[in-house]
């Protein structure tokens, strides 16, 4: 049997002169005033039948002179143009040159280049008149239309995830999912998971609804657009979502790769959909490129309680490694230089494990944005930035609700109603700005609104009626907009529902503090306020200062020192309540004797003789901490006296120094309440047997 | 058993290289002429597929596949659209009037069994 192919010719030929026939039998008609629509139809049919042959059989030449002729019969049987006599002559043309390109096909011969070009000039012509241009018009298909296999993308196999959720219209066309997931299967190694967590009831289930989804993974040398092109038919009728995981690995590949990414991402609330697919793929057969593994936050965080150890044995060794000598042992002297670094590293990395990026909090702003505008009738918009910047864990568990009420108070307090700010000049919307970012081995938030700014007037006038300044006071700007952050300080004319019931900024700044962070404000009248909280990038470890008390050795978190000076006796005055006051910078500053609230004997009394620490407390009050000498500044692991030992006040936690000795680390702001209410109530507070200080006391507990 | 075929299409041609090309491939045949057609060779009938030009006189091709999804015969049966015009316009008809999918012209024997194979199964 000879070609299908040529057999199809010689039926087509013998079509194609009926198909002329009745072409130019149609065109005679119209020709003679017979505008009949369905001749108009005939004719472009007849036309487009040539085309559509011709295509089959690669007669390039027919197949672009037709498509010009059917392009402009097609615009007429539209409607698109009024056919005219004139148009008529030009198609009689074509047509004769359409029955002479069809002869010289079927007998193979070539025709001049020229043939029929001005006849379809002139079609063209008419073409233009409809305004859409030719070019713009359906090209004609190529006759060797690109193969429907996609070229491989490369040689590489690449991981493809692919969900497909069908909609009831897929199965209203008649396609199938099932020959759809057995195409796919062709392209590669294919898993296929089935979600049926939509099927409902039977009783519920309605028969033409589409009620299942799948997920594959698919292992392919394919791209995307081979993919694609299974589902051809059906991507507007199903959810198809297509994710490239690039280039697949071979499972010894595999092995690698998970463990360089091991620390990347640890997420610690368990997700069940993502607990779902990681189970999925753990199935064999697939391997896949893991970007994250799931930890529990308990091992995290005895991980990180492990390096904190060994960051304490690391000092240890490093200070009595230090009083062996460089020239006798050279090379142990080295090893313990890097072993230091090293652990420095390691700290590092563990530290990340435990960073999340501020996001999780920064997301749940927007929602608080508008219900506040919607509360408070004002118009607000947020722009956030920096959502990714990374902090510890617990910062950015405890600082949700800070945010969450300066949030409000922006809106509330700072905002203007949108009349209000029309009048100003303003734009009626306000824009509130929170951003994020990192400096100098903190992390800083910020608060900025384009508001009123805080009437210091009005602040002051409330501070005074609160007794919290004296009527003469003399105030500089920063330290009226300091005073919102007092205890039972509100500025609102009336209390609303929204902000401020007098517990506001004071609790703001306690919770803030609590995470060894400060905050403070900057405003100008009528621009608005900004509110700057800087934050420790982990709460594991502090910079502090060790400090000498008596025997006996303190750490003072090194954020919250000032300066350390020896005050001439001139500069030190008392009070008539037995206290001590120093003048610093122009102004008297409460001298705390620490030695007396932590009970320590045989401590330097006398702060001309020792030191004093000068530290910022709440409210950015100065104070000065009497110490009989600085030994050194370094990081120190926090441990939790708590959990460890018992609540103890006037200590934030513990820390184990260099010498393996228990030191207590400052809390500055217990300190800050308790040398203010001037009380030796903490004194009293104990048993007069007990007056040892509780380092002592701890230290002898332990040992 | 084997699997029958539409085929619809007012140009012989076509209408017998579809026929021969899945008649090679093991499909029995069916042939109309033109929607109108199409639609009286569908009643009673159980295809596993049909294929159906658009420009047809009588009824095209859209509109034989709009009336066609209206049987109870031809609710779930895979219908594709041949074409000559790869655009949108067309695909998009024939979506909206239940088309399965469609066959871009020029007619290629592989590229059609492909297709019929894809929604049909093979």
């Amino acid at each position: 049997m000879s070609d299908p192919m040529e057999q199809f010719k010689v039926i087509f030929f013998e079509e194609c002169s009926d198909l002329l026939i009745s072409l130019e039998e149609g065109l005679m008609q119209l020709q003679a005033g017979d505008s009949d629509e369905e001749v108009v139809h005939s004719v472009f049919r007849a036309v487009h039948s040539i085309k559509g042959g011709a295509g089959a059989f690669g007669f390039d030449r027919l197949v672009s002179f037709a498509h010009i002729q059917e392009t402009l019969l097609d615009d007429i049987r539209s409607g698109a143009l009024e056919m005219e006599p004139a148009y008529i002559a030009v198609l009689l043309q074509a047509f004769d040159i359409l029955s002479e390109l069809v002869g010289a096909a079927q007998r193979g011969e070539e025709v001049a280049d020229d043939l029929g070009s001005d006849v379809a000039k002139a079609m063209k012509a008419i073409l233009d008149q409809t305004g859409v241009p030719m070019a713009q018009k359906d090209e004609p298909a190529p006759a060797s239309e690109p193969e429907v296999d996609t070229d491989i993308a490369e040689k590489n196999m690449r991981l493809f995830r692919i969900s497909f959720k069908p909609y009831e219209e897929l199965f209203q066309r008649a396609n199938e999912p099932i020959l759809l997931i057995r195409e796919l299967g062709t392209l590669g190694d294919l898993t296929v998971t089935l979600d049926v967590s939509d099927v409902p009831d039977i009783e519920e289930m309605e028969a033409e609804h589409a009620y299942f989804s799948w997920d594959f993974s698919l292992i392919t040398e394919y791209d995307e657009a081979a993919i694609r092109e299974v589902f051809e038919f059906v991507e507007d009728d199903c959810d198809l979502q297509i994710t490239d995981h690039g280039v697949y690995l071979s499972p010894e590949a595999f092995v690698e790769d998970a463990q360089a990414g091991l620390f990347e991402d640890i997420e610690d609330e368990p997700d069940v959909s993502k607990t779902q697919k990681a189970v999925k793929a753990a199935k064999p057969g697939e391997t896949v490129v893991s970007q994250s593994i799931r930890v529990e936050l308990d091992k995290v965080d005895t991980l990180v309680n492990m390096v904190g150890e060994l960051v304490i044995t690391q000092a240890m060794l490093r200070e009595q490694g230090g009083e062996l000598l460089v020239e006798q042992y050279p090379n142990l002297v080295q090893g313990i230089e890097d072993l230091s670094r090293h652990i420095r590293d390691l700290q590092d990395c563990v530290m990340a494990i435990r960073a999340q990026p501020v996001k999780s909090v920064f997301s749940r702003m927007p929602r608080l944005i508008r219900e506040l505008t919607a509360t408070l009738g004002k118009k607000a918009c947020l722009v956030m930035s920096g959502e990714e910047t990374e902090v510890d864990k617990t910062v950015t568990e405890r600082i949700g609700d800070p945010l969450m009420h300066m949030i409000r108070n922006s809106v509330d307090h700072g905002l203007e109603m949108p009349d209000v700010r029309a009048k100003a000049g303003k734009n009626e919307e306000g824009i509130i700005n929170l951003s994020a970012f990192h400096r100098g081995g903190r992390i800083f938030i910020e608060i900025e609104d384009d508001g009123a700014g805080i009437n210091k007037k009005v602040v002051l006038e409330k501070a005074i009626a609160n007794g919290l300044v004296s009527p003469d006071a003399n105030l500089s700007d920063e330290e009226i907009n300091n005073l919102i952050f007092m205890p039972g300080f509100s500025t609102a004319e009336s209390v609303t529902n929204v902000s401020g019931r007098g517990v506001g900024m004071d609790v703001v700044r306690k919770n803030i503090q609590s995470l060894g962070g400060r905050i403070s404000i900057r405003s100008v009248e009528g621009k608005g306020s900004k509110f700057t909280m800087s934050l420790p990038l982990t709460l594991a470890v502090m910079d502090g200062m060790v400090v000498d008390i008596g025997p006996e050795k303190y750490v003072l978190p090194l954020a919250n020192i000032i300066q350390t000076l020896r005050p001439g006796k001139e500069d030190v005055n008392s009070l008539p309540d037995g206290r001590n006051v120093m003048m610093f910078r122009g102004e008297y500053i409460l001298l705390v004797p620490l030695y007396d609230l932590y009970h320590i004997e045989n401590a330097i009394e006398n702060p001309c003789e020792g030191l004093v620490v000068v530290v910022e407390g709440d409210g950015g009050v100065l104070m000065g901490f009497i110490v009989d000498d600085l030994v050194n500044q370094q990081q120190v692991v926090i441990k939790s006296l708590e959990s460890n030992y018992a609540l103890v006040e006037g200590v934030s936690g513990a820390t184990i120094l260099g010498n393996g000795r228990v030191s207590l680390i400052v809390d500055i702001s217990t300190i800050q309440d308790m040398s203010a209410n001037q009380s030796r109530e903490f004194q009293s507070a104990l048993p007069e047997t007990n007056k040892i200080s509780p380092q002592a006391q701890i230290s002898s507990e332990i040992h | 058993m084997k699997k029958t075929a539409l085929t619809i299409d007012d140009s012989k041609t076509m209408r017998d290289m579809v026929s021969f090309t899945l008649k090679n491939a093991g499909y029995d045949v069916v042939e109309a002429e033109n929607g109108q057609l199409g639609l009286d060779k569908i009643t009673g009938a159980s295809f596993d597929v049909i294929i159906t030009d658009v420009n047809m006189p009588v009824m095209d091709g859209i509109t034989f596949t709009r009336e066609a999804r209206k049987r109870a015969e031809a609710k779930t049966t895979p219908i594709l659209i041949l074409t000559t015009e790869s655009g949108a316009d067309i695909k998009n008809e024939g979506r909206s009037a239940g088309a399965t999918g469609w066959i871009v012209k020029p007619f290629n024997p592989e590229k059609l069994l492909q297709v019929v194979e894809k929604v049909c199964g093979s």
